[in-house]
């Protein structure tokens, strides 16, 4: 993956600062809507982006394969993919496998080869852990194999970005073509040229995906913490590491929601200091262990994972995040304007402070049609 | 023996202006001035003189210059001045020469070879002026990861926390006992840790009666010779330090001249009035490893498990994988003190010669208890040559959690590296132990250039961490994308774990 | 009353079944039963644990059966233990005052660094014993030991006083203590018999009324101890040893 020309940091920065334009929306009640509105309001707010990457993750995109994991790959060249696929055939019963469908009339810069694969793990590893093993072999292939790289392997979900503007990576990608109950976008500002289509957003690992503005300046702190429990932080973009911290604060360490987002946007500590015993004993230990979680300087980040769409900004909100709702919908956004084009009847819509979590959750009776399924 | 050693330096006396106040006379402790009643004039032996600038400062007219001594030792290149005088003293004397302070000599300073970024554009700086930074830091060792249960009335913590200690400042008073320093300097940094909220380390010589009351912001050492260490002492302080070795002098002990060891420093140390007092390495207790452990678990036991144990080892050519066994010893933090720092008394060749700079010691120590994912068990803290708030900045950012300055703070209070701190006749009061001498030191005044210091350092650091957009040193520790090479090698980039400024 | 299965109490006195329990766990229940109010504990069936009585300032009984791990009475203040079985290294480590009280044989470095009370070692004590043993007026520690010493015997002795009967060979014959009081600058070594090859740093001198009455106060007590007869063992000759020089390194240092 090192050398995944047109999907990696050509220049090799430690890491990749950008700008960019968040979109989420979600259907409570867990109906399956098309793109386009998600489309128009990235388009909207084109002026964030500077057309070097644009990508969406789409939930309740695979339901016919719901209880498979669906790899998306990227290759430089067939010599990846014959490794790629030697390597996953070792490990995983591979249910289906295609070629993503692209729209060539579309001219994005230097696409990579895109392929797709609904697998399962071997026999012999056990349910209960096939998350830990996916996410080591996803971590082997983007580590190990030359010109490979996997950018999603959720299930019943899928990452699709390119470098482009968000509207030409959802035309390449036949997004209109896709449903799902569950939209995110992300519309990109490298500082650097050419954009490459790893580094595009959102990022996604397992179910988690992560769209995410601004600059975190722990960035490095919280890169070599990770490396600590073997995430392998390759992108050199800070919404990796937002990724991993998430992936092993909720699913490893177990935390509820409400606490992974003071692990990232703590109070301060004259807010502990004033707080009742039980409350500061908790506030106090979430900075002293995991202190290098804190994710420092300016960010807005929605993260999705199934069924969950979650909103937070920084501490001090560096970042702009607008929160719009209407019967079921829920809306999340950089610019309020890009949530009232798509939702004019929209009902609420705020700006939630800065380190307040904001969540959308399916309704119970939607979690049990979408996901109960694969909960096997 | 007649001595063939030149005087280093010439004081110099305005005649024109001296008005025989004689304060001179009184503020050397060097015996450099006298009173030469026959010409009623002023007698200067200046081979006597350490330039320590007492006399200088407390001439109430200017009077007095000190300066090198004109007539230079035949030096070249590879014969310097300090190697023909250590070799005319030792032909004289034929002892192992000593030396105070630390290592002086020009071997590489990577702390500034070290460059800080800085936000532009793509991330905002911090405005420390009106924004909170905070540089709150704990120090003990913390669980991998917390159990919290999401009780109906919010989340609640179920892992306990190993004990802590809390700063306000990542920065602590290094360990100088009583002893190698007065007991007035040492209440000076006692006073000052209480009131910044941080912590000062007594030192291997026991802790005074008259500090006890400040035991709850101080760490004290459990050395070799055990000096003054008996329950209560333990129960006193905040944390206890296991001090296997030191900065100026790896490999070898604690050793006061018993010039030093008055009856109060005696009683303290609990060893006979004017003899050496003796700490040598190693600990007879710890031969290996698993007596380290051993230890540190019987410091532990003794005082209820409710104290950190710190162990502090000097920086040499194997600190990572001897951190690495330190923390698996189970010590709460590992100290690293680099051969920068200094003493009262080390021998010469030692302080010069052995040991590494603390930049590497500290970037290896970091890496290794990361890869072997052990970091969390363990703080770590540096000291050993820390000398502005811009190194403080650098070492947290390669990975400490916090360091310890002790020529810094003595500088602070007066001390102008005269490095004859072995001598006991230190003129500022502070490394003596003679009371007509250290009574010239005021806790209260020394204090508060302590305090001084300190905020100093605090708020150029808020204002360091603002500029690369960061508002919680937390969010510093270990983040070496913030660090960027100039002037080294390749050799030198990995070990420290920093890429090559303009990369 | 603390209530642990392996404890059993009765008025003031608590018992203790130390089969397969960890220090950590022995040692909090021996803390617990002090607190509230137990003088005497008697330890059985102890095999190893580690740091007992470590820190104990109370003044309380313990008796030991088995054989206790490392670091038995490290930084004790007070209170008496007795151990019916041999002891491992770092007995009365850092000790500051109380007694311990060794019915058998001491492993290395017994009373390092001790600053007070007293240790009394039927048998034999290995190599280092009361290095660093120190001192100050009032506090005075005090090792008697029956048998013989390893090597490194009171090195940088600072203070207190080592008796070395040498009940169990004949003199020098067995454990010569070589390097005896190396770099010693206080304190004082009693041994019976003769000692020859002795370095510079001390010497050996007349026992003057003073130490004539110490020694028996401290061989009295081991006798008492152990069942010996002090008369017996102070018919022999002892030795006096003290520091040669205060600053025993002074000309080391120019």
């Amino acid at each position: 993956m090192e050398n995944l020309g047109c999907a990696n940091n050509p220049y090799r920065d430690s890491k990749v600062v950008e700008a960019c334009s968040l979109f989420g929306v979600m259907d409570r009640g867990g109906r399956r809507f098309d793109g386009k509105d998600i489309i128009r309001a990235m388009a909207n707010m084109r002026e964030r982006g500077n057309g070097l990457g644009g990508g969406f993750a789409v939930y309740g995109l695979y339901p016919d394969y719901r209880d498979y994991y669906a790899f998306h790959l990227m290759y430089e060249n067939t010599t990846a993919k014959r490794r790629t696929e030697e390597f996953l055939a070792k490990h995983f019963n591979l249910h289906l496998t295609e070629e993503i469908p692209t729209n060539n009339n579309i001219q994005l810069s230097n696409p990579p080869l895109l392929w797709r694969y609904f697998l399962q793990p071997k026999k012999g590893c056990g349910r209960s852990s096939w998350d830990d093993y996916v996410l080591e072999k996803v971590m082997t292939v983007n580590n190990a194999i030359e010109g490979a790289f996997v950018f999603s392997s959720g299930r019943d979900m899928g990452v699709f970005k390119g470098v482009g503007y968000p509207e030409d990576a959802a035309e390449y990608f036949c997004l209109e073509e896709y449903e799902g109950y569950m939209w995110t976008a992300h519309g990109r500002f490298p500082t650097n040229t050419p954009g490459w289509w790893g580094g595009a957003q959102p990022f996604s690992v397992l179910d988690w995906a992560v769209v995410h503005n601004g600059e975190i300046s722990s960035y490095g702190t919280n890169r070599r913490y990770l490396e600590m429990y073997r995430y392998l932080c390759t992108m050199h973009t800070d919404t990796e590491v937002l990724v991993y911290a998430l992936d092993l604060l909720r699913r490893v360490h177990g935390l509820p929601l409400e606490v992974v987002s003071k692990v990232f946007a703590p109070p301060f500590w004259f807010e502990i200091d004033r707080m009742e015993r039980k409350e500061k004993e908790l506030y106090t230990a979430l900075r002293q262990v995991y202190g290098s979680l804190l994710m420092n300087g300016p960010f807005t980040v929605i993260f999705t994972s199934r069924g969950e769409m979650v909103g937070l900004t920084d501490r001090i909100k560096l970042r702009p995040l607008c929160v719009g709702v209407k019967d079921d919908l829920i809306y999340m956004s950089s610019e309020e304007a890009a949530i009232r084009l798509v939702c004019p009847s929209v009902e609420r819509c705020w700006r939630p402070k800065g380190g307040e979590l904001v969540v959308g959750r399916l309704r119970a009776q939607a979690v049990e049609k979408l996901l109960a399924s694969s909960e096997v | 023996m007649k001595s063939y050693l030149l005087s280093e330096y010439l004081v110099q006396v305005d005649g024109d202006r001296c008005t025989l106040c004689l304060a001179c006379v009184v503020q050397c402790t060097y015996g450099v001035f006298s009173h030469n009643r026959e010409s009623r004039g002023l007698s200067v032996r200046s081979e006597k003189c350490v330039n320590c600038h007492r006399c200088v400062i407390f001439c109430p007219v200017q009077a007095i210059a000190v300066v090198k001594n004109p007539t230079a030792y035949r030096e070249n290149f590879y014969w310097a001045e300090k190697t023909i005088r250590a070799t005319v003293s030792q032909a004289e004397k034929g002892g192992i020469l000593l030396a105070g302070m630390g290592c002086d000599t020009s071997m590489p300073v990577y702390w500034d070879k070290l460059l800080l970024n800085a936000s532009q554009v793509t991330n905002p700086s911090i405005d420390p002026l009106r924004e909170p930074v905070e540089l709150r830091t704990y120090l003990g060792s913390k669980p991998d990861r917390l159990e919290v249960c999401d009780s109906g009335d919010g989340p609640v913590l179920e892992t306990a926390i190993a004990p802590q200690l809390t700063l306000e400042t990542p920065i602590l008073f290094a360990a100088m006992s009583y002893g190698a320093i007065s007991l007035e300097a040492q209440e000076a940094l006692a006073q000052a840790a209480l009131e910044f909220r941080t912590l000062f380390n007594a030192g291997e010589g026991g802790l005074h009666k008259r500090l006890y009351p400040y035991g709850g912001r101080c760490i004290v050492q459990v050395a070799s010779a055990r000096f003054g260490v008996h329950i209560d002492y333990l129960n006193a302080a905040a944390g206890i330090e296991v001090k296997i070795g030191q900065g100026a002098k790896p490999g070898i002990g604690g050793h006061l001249p018993g010039e030093k060891v008055t009856r109060e420093v005696s009683e303290t140390r609990m060893i006979p009035e004017g003899t050496d007092a003796l700490s040598p390495a190693p600990h007879h207790d710890i031969y290996s490893i698993e007596d380290l452990r051993q230890l540190i678990y019987a410091l532990k036991e003794a005082t209820d498990y409710v104290k950190p144990v710190f162990v502090k080892i000097a920086a040499v050519h194997n600190s990572a994988a001897i951190a690495s066994g330190i923390v698996r010893a189970g010590a709460d933090a590992v100290v690293i003190d680099g051969m920068r720092g200094a003493t009262g008394a080390a021998p010469l060749v030692v302080r010069d010669n052995v040991g590494i700079p603390l930049e590497l010691a500290l970037a290896a120590v970091d890496q290794r208890l990361r890869d072997e994912g052990i970091r969390n068990r363990a703080s770590i803290i540096v000291g050993g040559g820390i000398r502005n708030s811009a190194d403080v900045v650098k070492a947290i950012a390669l990975g400490a959690d916090a360091v310890y300055i002790g020529t810094a703070a003595l500088v602070a209070m007066g001390c102008s590296l005269c490095q004859k701190c072995y001598t006991g006749k230190c003129p500022w009061g502070i490394a003596t132990t003679d009371l007509e001498i250290s009574k010239r030191l005021s806790p209260d005044t020394a204090s508060r250039r302590l305090i001084n210091l300190l905020q100093a350092w605090s708020l150029e650091i808020k204002m360091m961490l603002g500029g690369m957009g960061m508002n919680s040193v937390e969010s510093l520790r270990g983040n070496r994308l913030h660090l960027r090479g100039v002037g080294l090698t390749e050799g030198e980039l990995k070990v420290l774990g920093v890429k090559m400024a303009g990369e | 009353m603390v209530e642990h299965e392996k404890m059993k109490v009765e008025e003031t006195t608590a018992v203790i079944d130390a089969q397969g329990l960890h220090h950590r766990v022995l040692n909090g229940l021996i803390k617990k039963a002090v607190f509230e109010g137990a003088k005497k504990l008697r330890i059985l069936n102890v095999h190893g644990q580690r740091y007992i009585g470590a820190g104990l300032s109370h003044g309380v009984e313990v008796e030991i059966h088995g054989t206790p791990g490392g670091d038995l009475a490290s930084f004790m203040g007070g209170s008496r233990i007795t151990v019916y079985g041999n002891v491992e290294d770092g007995c009365g480590n850092t000790m500051a005052g109380g007694e311990v009280v060794v019915h058998g044989h001491a492993g290395d470095i017994v009373g390092y660094a001790m600053r007070g009370g007293r240790i009394f070692i039927r048998g034999c004590v290995g190599y280092r014993a009361a290095i660093h043993m120190k001192g100050f007026q009032e506090r005075k520690p005090v090792l008697v030991v029956g048998g013989n010493a390893g090597d490194f015997l009171g090195e940088y002795m600072a203070g207190g006083v080592i008796v070395l009967l040498r009940l169990n060979g004949s003199g020098e014959r067995e454990g010569k203590a070589n390097f005896l009081g190396t770099g010693m600058h206080g304190g004082t070594i009693y041994l019976r018999g003769e000692i020859s090859g002795l370095n510079n740093h001390v010497r050996s001198v007349e026992m003057n009324g003073e130490d004539l009455r110490l020694l028996r106060e401290l061989v009295e007590k081991f006798s008492r101890h152990f069942g010996y007869d002090t008369d017996r063992i102070l018919k022999d000759g002892f030795t006096k040893l003290i520091p040669a020089a205060r600053r025993p390194y002074h000309e080391h240092y120019s």
